[in-house]
C-alpha cells in the first residue's frame, strides 16, 4: 500500500538574515552568511523549503580558554593564545561559514579588558578573515554595557551579529546594533515567554524583527539538551504558526556546552569503557549539533574542527 | 481569530452621510482605524438607505481600495451588488452572506469560487432560524454538500449559526455554541465558524460587556472567525486573552502587543 505522507499546511515562515557585508554592501567581507526563510519543520523537502542550509561558526576566544579536555586543546593547538591567528585558522583550515569572536577578556574577573582593547581584537579579527563576525559580550551585564558599543562602532558597516540583548539588559547594545547597523542575537534562559518578551522589547526601540537571531541557551546531551530542543521546537512551531515575535532564525552555542560534559572530558585511563577519549568528545559536540539541527536551529556555534567537519557533512546529506 | 472588522455600514450615520456625499476622508479614516486595531478583514455594507447599491458598492469598495489591500468582506443579499464588490474587491475576499436554501447557495457557492472568495452561509432557510442545535447544523451540512459540490474548499467556508439578541430569545446563545463545536465533524478538514457577534447585545443594557463575554464564550467552543467591533479595546483585549488561554499564542508579558503586531492585515 503506498504510503501518503502526512503534509501540514503553515501560515508563516522564519524570517531571513542575512550576516556580514561585501564591499558592494558597505563592509568589507568575500562572503556573507545567509539563514533562516524555512517554511515548515527542518528539512522536511516534501512539505516546506529550508532555502538557506544552517551556517557553522567557530568559536574564537579573545584569551585562552582555561582547562579544557586534551582532545579539544590539542586539535585548536597553539592559536588558542591567539585570536586573529585562531580566526584565520578557523576558516582557511576548518572552512568555518562565520567567526564567534567572544570577548571573554572583557570580563572583570579574566583580564578586565577595556572597551579599546577589545575594539582592537574587534578590528584585527576583522582585518584577519574574510567571513562574517559574530561578536559576543563577556557575560557581565555592566561591563558588556561598556565594552559592546565599542566594538559595535569599529565594526560599523560590517553587518556583523552582536550579542546578547536579554530582559533586563538590552537597551545598550540595541541602540548600538541599531546606530552601525548590525544584526542582533536576543537571548533568554531556557525560556520561550521571556524570549518572546525580550523580543518584543527591543522590537519597542525601533529595531526591526528581521534583524534579530534568537538564542535560548544551549544545553548539551546528557545536560539539558533536551529542554533546549523542547523550545526551540516549540518557538518554530510559534513562527511557522505566525507569531511575528517569535519568528526569527535560532542559533545554539554548541562547542562550549557540549565540551562541559563529563562523558567528553574523562580521560580514557579514568573511564576506559567509554572508549577512546579522542572520539568521545568530538562525538558528543556534532551529535549535540546534530539534535540541535532538527529543532530548528539555523546557526551553529562550534569548537572542535573535526565535530565541525562531521555536522558539515550531515547538513549536505539532510539538505539533500 | 479572524476579526472582520463591522464598522464600515451604511447603518452608521457617519458611513451613510460619507457614501451620500461621496466623502471618502472618513471612509479611509475607518479603514486605518480598523486595520490599526487589529481587523484581518472589513466589512463594507452600503446600508438599507442607499439609493443605488450598486453604485454606491462600486463607490465604497474603489475607495477602501485607495489605502488597503486587506482583504473584504462584501456585505449584501443582492448578487448583482455581490457580483460587483468582489470584482472590484479582488481574489481573498469574503462573500457576506448567503442564506442556506438551495437556490441561494446556487449562486453563491459557484461566485465564490469564481472569485477566489471565502463564503459565510447563515444557518437560515426557506423556513426561518430553526429553533435549536440540530436544525442549525443540518443547514450547515447542505451548505458543505454544496461547497463540495462546486469545488469550494470546506475551509473557505464560514459557518455562521445566527446569534439573537439575548433578551429576545435567551437559549439561543446555547444553541449557536452547541452549533459551532457540531459543524467542526462535518467534513474533514472542516468548515470555519464565524458569527455576526454584536447581534447578540441588541437592544440590552451593557452592550459591551455582552459581547466580550459571548465572545470569549464562542471562542472556547472553536470559533473560528467573528464579525465585531474591532473599536472596542476591552472587547479585543478579551479575545487575545482567550487566544493565549487557549495555547494558540505563546505567553509573554507583553502577549496583548505581541498579538497585534502579529496580526495586521
Amino acid at each position: 500500500m503506498p504510503l501518503e505522507m502526512p503534509v501540514e499546511k503553515w501560515a508563516a515562515a522564519v524570517n531571513t538574515v542575512t550576516i556580514g557585508a561585501t564591499a558592494a554592501e558597505g563592509g568589507t567581507r568575500k562572503a556573507t552568511v545567509t539563514i533562516g526563510g524555512d517554511t515548515s519543520l527542518p528539512f522536511l523537502h516534501f512539505e516546506g523549503k529550508t532555502p538557506n542550509r544552517p551556517a557553522i561558526a567557530m568559536e574564537v576566544l579573545d584569551v585562552p580558554p582555561q582547562n579544557i579536555a586534551p582532545p579539544l586543546e590539542s586539535a585548536l593547538g597553539a592559536v588558542m593564545a591567539d585570536p586573529v591567528a585562531w580566526a584565520r585558522k578557523a576558516v582557511e583550515e576548518w572552512g568555518a561559514d562565520a567567526v564567534c569572536l567572544r570577548l571573554l577578556g572583557a570580563h572583570p574577573d579574566q583580564a578586565n579588558r577595556s572597551p579599546e582593547e577589545c575594539a582592537q581584537t574587534v578590528k584585527a579579527v576583522l582585518g584577519a578573515v574574510s567571513v562574517p563576525l559574530i561578536i559576543w559580550g563577556c557575560g557581565q551585564p555592566e561591563k558588556d554595557n561598556e565594552v559592546m558599543p565599542r566594538c559595535s562602532e569599529v565594526a560599523g558597516g560590517e553587518n556583523c551579529l552582536l550579542g546578547t540583548a536579554s530582559q533586563n539588559n538590552y537597551k545598550t547594545i540595541t541602540a548600538a546594533c541599531m546606530a552601525d547597523g548590525h544584526k542582533l542575537i536576543t537571548e533568554a534562559p531556557l525560556d520561550i515567554n521571556i524570549q518572546k518578551q525580550v523580543n518584543i522589547l527591543v522590537s519597542e526601540m525601533g529595531m526591526d524583527l528581521s534583524r534579530i537571531v534568537m538564542f535560548q541557551v544551549t544545553g548539551g546531551i546528557g545536560y539539558g539538551m533536551e529542554y533546549a530542543y523542547s523550545i526551540m521546537e516549540r518557538t518554530r512551531l510559534a513562527a511557522l504558526s505566525g507569531d511575528r515575535m517569535l519568528s526569527m532564525p535560532m542559533l545554539a552555542v554548541v562547542g562550549p556546552e557540549a565540551w562541559k560534559a563529563k562523558e567528553a572530558r574523562t580521560p580514557e585511563e579514568v573511564a576506559p569503557q567509554w572508549g577512546a577519549a579522542e572520539e568521545r568528545g568530538v562525538s558528543w559536540e556534532a551529535t549535540t549539533a546534530t539534535c540541535f539541527l532538527h529543532a530548528g536551529t539555523n546557526l551553529l556555534v562550534m569548537w572542535h574542527p573535526r565535530s565541525a567537519a562531521l555536522v558539515r557533512k550531515t547538513i549536505d546529506s539532510l539538505m539533500g | 481569530m479572524y476579526a472582520i472588522g463591522e464598522r464600515i455600514n451604511g447603518m452608521f450615520k457617519s458611513v451613510r452621510g460619507a457614501i451620500q456625499e461621496r466623502n471618502p476622508e472618513a471612509v479611509h479614516d475607518l479603514v486605518r482605524r480598523q486595520l490599526e486595531a487589529g481587523a484581518n478583514c472589513l466589512d463594507v455594507n452600503v446600508g438599507p438607505a442607499a439609493a443605488d447599491p450598486l453604485e454606491a458598492m462600486e463607490w465604497l469598495v474603489k475607495t477602501i481600495r485607495e489605502v488597503t489591500k486587506a482583504p473584504l468582506a462584501i456585505d449584501t443579499t443582492k448578487p448583482d451588488v455581490m457580483r460587483k464588490g468582489l470584482e472590484l474587491a479582488g481574489p481573498g475576499s469574503v462573500i457576506n452572506s448567503t442564506k442556506g436554501q438551495q437556490e441561494q447557495l446556487d449562486i453563491f457557492v459557484p461566485m465564490a469560487v469564481e472569485y477566489q472568495a471565502s463564503l459565510i452561509a447563515l444557518t437560515i432557510d426557506e423556513n426561518g432560524i430553526p429553533r435549536d442545535a440540530d436544525g442549525r447544523s443540518e443547514i450547515a451540512l447542505r451548505v458543505v454538500a454544496s461547497g463540495m459540490e462546486h469545488g469550494l474548499e470546506p475551509d473557505r467556508l464560514m459557518i455562521d449559526a445566527v446569534i439573537l439578541p439575548v433578551n429576545v430569545a435567551q437559549a439561543t446563545p446555547g444553541h449557536v455554541l452547541d452549533t459551532i463545536r457540531s459543524v467542526k465533524v462535518l467534513s474533514d478538514p472542516p468548515p470555519k465558524t464565524v458569527l455576526g457577534l454584536s447581534n447578540v447585545s441588541q437592544g440590552t443594557q451593557m452592550r459591551e460587556l455582552i459581547n466580550r463575554t459571548y465572545l470569549v464564550m464562542a471562542l472556547a467552543a472553536g470559533m473560528d472567525a467573528a464579525i465585531v467591533d474591532v473599536l472596542d479595546t476591552e472587547l479585543m483585549d478579551a479575545m487575545i486573552a482567550a487566544e493565549l488561554l487557549m495555547n494558540r499564542t505563546v505567553y509573554a508579558d507583553d502577549f496583548l502587543k505581541a498579538y497585534r503586531a502579529s496580526n495586521r492585515a
